[in-house]
């Protein structure tokens, strides 16, 4: 039981379990490992993929890595690079995640103001509306019908428009605006200030750490959004990354890879099919990873819905 | 700087007359025809994307023919409960609800606790740097694509070349194929399901903890209480409204299985345990264009889905006096 003792701490945290007594040393260990499988199980894949993907082709091939890289070699990088199928996807994921976020965050907040105003005398009935949507959907056949019915099929549209407005983002919008005090709109309305001013100049400044938050569930959901290509996007050139990734990832014959790669059949062959694949899943988390960290600040406030309030 | 002319508009007579006059509806339509203005493309949005393919599910009541257009929704010729009882007398029925069930059911009861024994510990962490790092670390794989994750499944599970194998060789075992095994499915599922949300489903829990005013750790420490008391005293009780009701809304999900992640990863000799009824729908309707009949079987769904998130929004107003309603 005593054994626990030889931890490595910094100074003070140090100082601090030693005074402790024995009960809350061994609570105090369990905890540290639990927070570091923790951390550990979520970091380790990633960089495993990473190390795999810049290491060296015949360390990869007789399974030597572990952790860290075994060699450098930044040749499957280089051919994957190389493969036009993957700049045309990556661009139009691009496309699809500026043009949607921007839409997105848009029609989010025309929903959510509204709904937000307290004297709005359709509030109660269009809350309804759109939470309603929330609990019961038309289901994907019929969605499917409509959307490709509005000749959307292969279109770029398709990315956007079917994917418009969630009723959960605009419901935590719409609690960022009600809890802007009341008494600024009535001085601004006052003043003489239109809905649109007051939602231009109050609102949305006002609920700016929803709305950084909102735009990046939204930013995400678009840059991951891979079931609206799956059903509505046919041609090639109009894909995104989500289904090119499929295509490397997750059919096992080189014969695919090498097929999207066109020309560059037999470098692919060479190569290592699973490093050509691990350099793939870089390229496709790096953009996610450089942005989550910075809205960590704000994240509580867009994960609270009406929920914790309570 | 607006309350300098608040006198100003006061003084409108005209005004105040002509609203005596107004009825009702024409005060609300002065008041708010901008709001209404604003709210327009979204209600025009909601129902064509929404409401237009709730109607859009007659075609499970008809024999639908594809091709013509919108209005093909509501003219093919109507066959009652047809595609229904074909649903229920064929052999998958019982099999997707089972499947479609237990891994929501499975995902609930494995992936709940995570979270918030890990905001538990995480909160005991005095440094805040290293405390927030953990937090980034590990609700990083929520946002990761459906795609990605489950290439990285495949790859490490892989029975030749994947990492998850090497380490049982290593230890002496015998690789084992996860993915063409049924039994293995769920499993997979779960876990994968769990590792990816369990960082990202603790924010809220290590929110609540911290909310929890510093001198009430102080009094119970200062009367000599150890930490796992204070824990189990303080701590579980001052989150217990906030568990019950994530718990609650949690369970609105027990019948809705994301379709991507089955989608990827399961194959045809895996469907006795891994086929859910949205992959079923999918299947049936846009690969095998049975229309009618996968847009029944998504009703089925989403009439199922709808009665559990009723029952759990109500359990919810009833316990916890806040619902989503």
């Amino acid at each position: 039981m005593s054994k626990p003792v030889a931890t490595t701490a910094h100074k003070n945290p140090m100082r601090e379990f030693i005074q402790e007594d024995l009960g809350d040393k061994i609570f105090d260990i369990i905890i540290w490992i639990i927070v570091f499988l923790a951390i550990v199980v979520c970091v380790y894949p990633f960089l495993y993929v990473l190390s795999v993907s810049i290491s060296d082709g015949a360390a990869v091939n007789r399974g030597d890595i572990w952790l860290l890289p075994v060699g450098f070699d930044l040749s499957a990088l280089k051919m994957v690079l190389g493969y036009d199928d993957l700049w045309t996807s990556y661009i139009n994921t691009v496309i699809y995640t500026v043009m949607g976020t921007v839409c997105n965050v848009l029609f989010s907040i025309l929903a959510a103001y509204p709904l937000s105003r307290r004297q709005f005398f359709l509030r109660k009935k269009l809350n309804f509306f759109l939470a309603f949507t929330m609990y019961f959907s038309g289901g994907l056949i019929p969605t499917y019908m409509v959307v490709t019915g509005l000749g959307l099929y292969n279109s770029r549209l398709a990315m956007v428009l079917p994917v418009l407005i969630s009723a959960y983002n605009v419901m935590i919008l719409r609690s960022a605006f009600e809890a802007i005090p009341e008494e600024l709109f009535e001085n601004a309305n006052l003043e003489g200030a239109n809905d649109f001013i007051m939602m231009a100049r109050i609102a949305v400044p006002l609920a700016k750490p929803t709305l950084a938050v909102l735009s990046l569930y939204y930013a995400v959901a678009r840059y991951n959004d891979f079931f609206s290509a799956l059903l509505y996007l046919g041609k090639t050139n109009l894909q995104p990354l989500t289904l090119f990734l499929r295509k490397v990832l997750l059919s096992s014959s080189p014969e695919i890879l090498q097929s999207a790669g066109g020309m560059l059949a037999a470098d692919a062959a060479a190569q290592s099919t699973l490093q050509i694949q691990y350099v793939c899943i870089v390229l496709a988390v790096i953009p996610i990873m450089c942005v989550c960290p910075f809205v960590q600040k704000y994240l509580v406030k867009g994960t609270m819905l009406g929920a914790v309030k309570g | 700087m607006f309350k300098s002319t608040a006198l100003a508009r006061d003084a409108s007579p005209a005004g105040s007359i002509s609203q005596k006059r107004m009825s009702p509806l024409q005060k609300a339509w002065n008041r708010d025809k901008y709001l209404l203005l604003m709210i327009l493309p979204v209600v025009i949005w909601y129902l064509i994307f929404c409401y237009l393919p709730m109607a859009g599910l007659y075609m499970s009541f008809t024999d639908f023919v594809p091709g013509k257009g919108l209005m093909g929704l509501f003219q093919g010729k109507f066959v009652g409960l047809k595609w229904f009882q074909k649903f229920f007398e064929s052999p998958y029925a019982f099999r997707l609800v089972r499947n479609t069930f237990l891994m929501a059911f499975y995902s609930l009861i494995f992936g709940f606790p995570i979270p918030i024994i890990f905001a538990l510990c995480i909160t005991q962490i005095r440094s805040k740097p290293l405390r927030q790092a953990g937090q980034v670390l590990t609700y990083l794989p929520y946002f990761i694509s459906t795609v990605v994750v489950c290439g990285m499944i495949n790859n490490f599970l892989s029975p030749s070349t994947g990492i998850i194998n090497q380490m049982i060789e290593f230890f002496g075992g015998t690789p084992i194929n996860f993915l063409g095994l049924p039994e293995w499915f769920r499993t997979i599922y779960v876990v994968s399901g769990s590792w990816q949300t369990f960082g990202f489903n603790s924010i809220i829990f290590v929110a609540a903890i911290m909310a929890i005013p510093q001198d009430l750790y102080e009094a119970m420490r200062v009367d000599g209480a150890s930490k796992r008391t204070i824990i189990w005293h303080l701590v579980l009780p001052s989150i217990k409204p906030t568990v019950v009701l994530l718990l609650i809304m949690a369970c609105g999900n027990l019948m809705s299985v994301g379709f991507e992640k089955v989608f990827l990863l399961y194959s045809p000799g895996v469907y006795e345990t891994a086929d859910v009824i949205s992959t079923y729908v999918y299947r049936q309707g846009i690969e095998s264009s049975n229309y009618s009949y996968a847009a029944a079987v998504g009703l089925f769904n989403s009439l199922v889905t709808f009665a559990i998130v009723f029952l759990a929004n109500r359990t919810s107003r009833k316990l916890t006096d806040t619902s989503v309603w």
